[in-house]
């Protein structure tokens, strides 16, 4: 009962306090406008480069636009205690630490979903870009799962920013390989085989292909092994994460290092 | 000739000072690494034929605005932070010869963008680097930097008046790369967005340097470009003066 507590205020809590600088005003142009500029930025060159269509673009990027809230968030939020110097005090109480960092993903999921579907809603309203309404459930899903499973190569980055200084920098690296590998701009066969072999253990690859098979009128039955291994990686990701926290907690503890700048 | 060793010192001191920064470093290389990467595929993948090495150029060109615009958008925030912004305008010259190097030297990282994206064309994809106008390039390309310098001058000198200038830097990336038809064409964007490519120094800066490059008459973008940099420098001076006249009256230099 305190686990589930601990999951669902103290990461609700966390956020509050955590990202109590999100105004509107830096809301707005981070996490809508540059989503917006992106999927316009990468239609235009597919339209220039005779690539592939608006629709191509639109759910690539939209479904993309998720790993940002995962990816900075969690990094923003390991990187926050530390910067906060409440780092220590969080990993000296028993709180479970399933509990305390998931529930700190949590929001950083819907945040996620919310600017993919806003992606979504401007790549329809700017674009040659339609969806019909018996698609949006199926592509909906599809969104959450990646929301997941950025978020969850979010928490991993965050838990090597316990041990390495500029998480940000990180972060920033992950985001960029996600938006090279993951076949939300490049088609995947266009990419070098040893790419493609790096995209398949990525977040987002096979849940992209699966949003744009929906978008083409595919069925939930055939994409759901799609995004069964979207969930899939998202789950190895986030147990991958809890190891790296476990481990670098005790680490940081023999250390003395958890709070060094 | 003391003016010209502040802008010189100055551009120096900061351009090291960028250099060591990871920020600038994932800014003016990586980033600039990844988008080439995907535009070369996207390109050889799509059913336009054209020289990749208009992409790396245009690759480049993205890296010098980004790193102006986080480097001259943030500056005067940065050394309110700093807690330096009080010395830097109690010097004796005049504050834009403080702020100059500045964003001069922003754009200067860029070059790391436009050297790594050529340079990862040639070995991964190759891009040939022949010049078809060796002479206009090597004209072009200081000339674009200054001109971005300059239009940095005038983000470092605005930017200012909003408090969350980090994330106006984060909106207006991809459009200017957008707008600027940095890897698109300006004939496929609407006519309305037309004047203002014409007003933003990258248009001219990427157009003199693949003109130089692959073929063309460079010189009026080269002029463009410059003729564009000096109304900067106009702007950016008044805008600089009528922001230290307004902190010094209200107070507010040191807020942040």
């Amino acid at each position: 009962m305190n686990s589930i507590r601990i999951f669902f205020v103290g990461g609700y809590l966390a956020y509050r306090a955590l990202f109590n600088w999100l105004r509107p005003a830096i809301y707005i142009p981070t996490m809508l406008g540059g989503p917006i500029f992106q999927i316009l930025f990468f239609a235009y060159i597919g339209r220039f480069a005779g690539l592939r269509d608006d629709e191509f673009f639109v759910v690539g990027n939209a479904v993309q636009a998720s790993a940002l809230a995962g990816i900075f968030g969690m990094a923003m939020t390991i990187g926050g205690e530390r910067w906060t110097q409440t780092l220590s005090p969080l990993l000296a109480t028993p709180a479970n630490r399933i509990a305390l960092f998931l529930g700190r993903a949590l929001p950083l999921i819907a945040n996620g979903i919310l600017v993919s579907a806003f992606g979504f809603a401007v790549g329809w309203a700017l674009l040659d870009f339609e969806l019909a309404a018996s698609e949006i459930p199926g592509i909906a899903l599809v969104v959450v799962v990646c929301s997941f499973s950025c978020t969850a190569l979010g928490l991993v980055t965050g838990a090597v920013g316990l041990r390495a200084r500029d998480v940000f920098f990180l972060a920033n690296l992950v985001t960029l390989v996600l938006l090279l590998f993951c076949g939300a701009n490049v088609p995947l066969d266009a990419l070098p085989g040893w790419m493609q072999s790096v995209a398949s253990g990525l977040p987002l690859t096979h849940g992209i292909e699966a949003a744009r098979e929906i978008a083409d009128g595919a069925a939930f039955s055939e994409v759901s092994g799609l995004i069964g291994t979207e969930a899939s990686i998202g789950l190895v990701y986030a147990l991958l994460a809890y190891g790296l926290l476990t481990f670098f907690e005790a680490d940081g503890r023999r250390r003395a290092t958890l709070e060094t700048m | 000739m003391r003016l010209l060793r502040l802008l010189y010192v100055g551009w120096l001191f900061n351009l090291k000072n960028l250099t060591l920064s990871g920020f600038f470093i994932i800014v003016s290389v990586i980033s600039p690494v990844v988008f080439a990467s995907m535009a070369f595929l996207m390109f050889r993948a799509g059913a336009r034929p054209g020289t990749l090495l208009f992409v790396a150029i245009g690759a480049g060109m993205m890296g010098i605005w980004s790193s102006t615009l986080f480097g001259s958008g943030g500056a005067i925030q940065w050394q309110r932070w700093q807690g330096t912004l009080e010395y830097s305008i109690a010097a004796p010259p005049p504050f834009i010869w403080v702020v100059l190097p500045l964003t001069i030297a922003t754009a200067t990282i860029g070059l790391y963008s436009l050297t790594s994206t050529l340079l990862w064309g040639w070995l991964f994809f190759d891009v040939p680097f022949e010049l078809v106008h060796p002479g206009w390039f090597v004209l072009a390309l200081p000339i674009a930097v200054l001109s971005l310098g300059l239009l940095g001058l005038v983000l470092a000198a605005t930017f200012v008046l909003y408090r969350h200038a980090n994330a106006l830097g984060n909106l207006l990336e991809y459009p200017i790369w957008l707008v600027t038809g940095l890897l698109t064409g300006l004939a496929l964007l609407p006519g309305w967005t037309r004047p203002l490519s014409w007003v933003l120094a990258p248009t001219w800066g990427v157009k003199a340097l693949r003109e130089s490059a692959i073929g063309g008459d460079p010189g009026f973008a080269i002029l463009m470009s410059a003729g564009l940099g000096l109304v900067y420098l106009v702007i950016g001076h008044f805008c600089l003066q009528y922001f230290e006249r307004l902190a010094r009256e209200k107070a507010t230099l040191a807020l942040a």
